[in-house]
């Protein structure tokens, strides 16, 4: 896909190890593909890549040290590592989360060099179904994720946001507007939540 | 410099600027109760974005296909069993018998 919007094999390569992040780079190459300009494939890929700000922010209190160390792990952050990585109580877990970006990296680099020098030879990922395997692994973290009946309503008023906007928003913005379902939060009973479980948390140690 | 390389480094550089914003800008220390009370239900909200974008849209428009059964048929044995990993083998191999009829 990358060849037919004019990348060479190596820039393909390159671009999966040093962007990192795929549905990014899909959106740029699309937007080359059909013709359009370097500026316009950058502001694709920016606003794919959206989503990881309020993914970023949430990361943040779990993070230890100067701007620039805390700056470096935020680049670990893709979906899956991200979703995976979450507690329930909001905080996270590092090592899972810099674990599974390292595994998924060098599997994402190796996968595009495959793809790149021999990719005529493999079958169409779509016929084995492997469109399904995110959105079913989001799934599965959703259900792990989302226990209160305040977590399952924002969840559903997230999907519904993403969904409204997915005929009228570019690719990407639909997921960072639905992050803001999370501003629910601010109500007093959801805080009120938080301090009582931060309570008992305290008692329990 | 050339197109593919242009969009190559504007693209790391956007990249990188966007996911080191947060914790650059709001890391290492404690913050006020109605923080964290938002970003608790940060992960809920992006992760059902990312489900219905993926399972239930095809670019920009609403699609329901073989993929929405097969993520549904996941999340069902998820829901039951409470295996992720039976979840992801199934929803794929839903998906492909779907399209291979």
């Amino acid at each position: 896909m990358a060849q037919d919007a004019g990348l060479s094999k190596l820039e393909t390569i390159v671009m999966s190890a040093i962007v990192y992040a795929g549905s990014a780079q899909f959106s740029a190459i699309a937007i080359l593909a059909q013709g359009g300009g370097a500026g316009a494939a950058i502001a694709a890929a920016a606003l794919m890549n959206s989503r990881f700000l309020p993914m970023g922010v949430a990361l943040a209190p779990s993070l230890r040290g100067g701007p620039l160390k805390r700056g470096l792990q935020g680049q670990a952050v893709v979906d899956a590592s991200w979703a995976l990585a979450a507690r329930p109580d909001g905080s996270f877990d590092l090592r899972l989360l810099f674990g599974s970006s390292a595994a998924q990296y060098v599997t994402w680099v190796s996968g595009t060099a495959i793809g790149a020098l021999w990719g005529g030879a493999l079958g169409d990922p779509k016929e084995l179904g492997l469109d399904a395997l995110f959105p079913a692994f989001f799934v599965a973290l959703l259900l792990n994720e989302a226990r209160s009946g305040r977590a399952r309503g924002v969840a559903a008023l997230g999907a519904l946001i993403a969904l409204l906007l997915v005929p009228v928003a570019p690719a990407g913005v639909p997921v960072l507007v639905a992050s803001f379902a999370a501003l629910v939060g601010l109500t007093r009973r959801a805080r009120e939540a938080v301090l009582e479980s931060q309570e008992a948390e305290g008692e329990a140690r | 410099m050339s197109t593919g390389a242009t969009v190559i480094a504007g693209c790391a550089l956007v990249t990188f600027a966007i996911k080191a914003a947060g914790p650059v800008a709001l890391g290492g220390r404690e913050l006020p109760i109605w923080f964290t009370s938002v970003v608790v239900l940060l992960a809920p909200a992006l992760l059902a974005a990312l489900v219905a974008t993926q399972a239930l849209a095809d670019g920009d428009e609403i699609a329901i296909g073989a993929d929405t059964a097969g993520v549904a048929a996941g999340g069902l044995v998820a829901w039951r069993t409470g295996s992720i990993v039976a979840c992801v083998l199934l929803a794929p191999a839903v998906t492909a018998a779907l399209r291979a009829l």
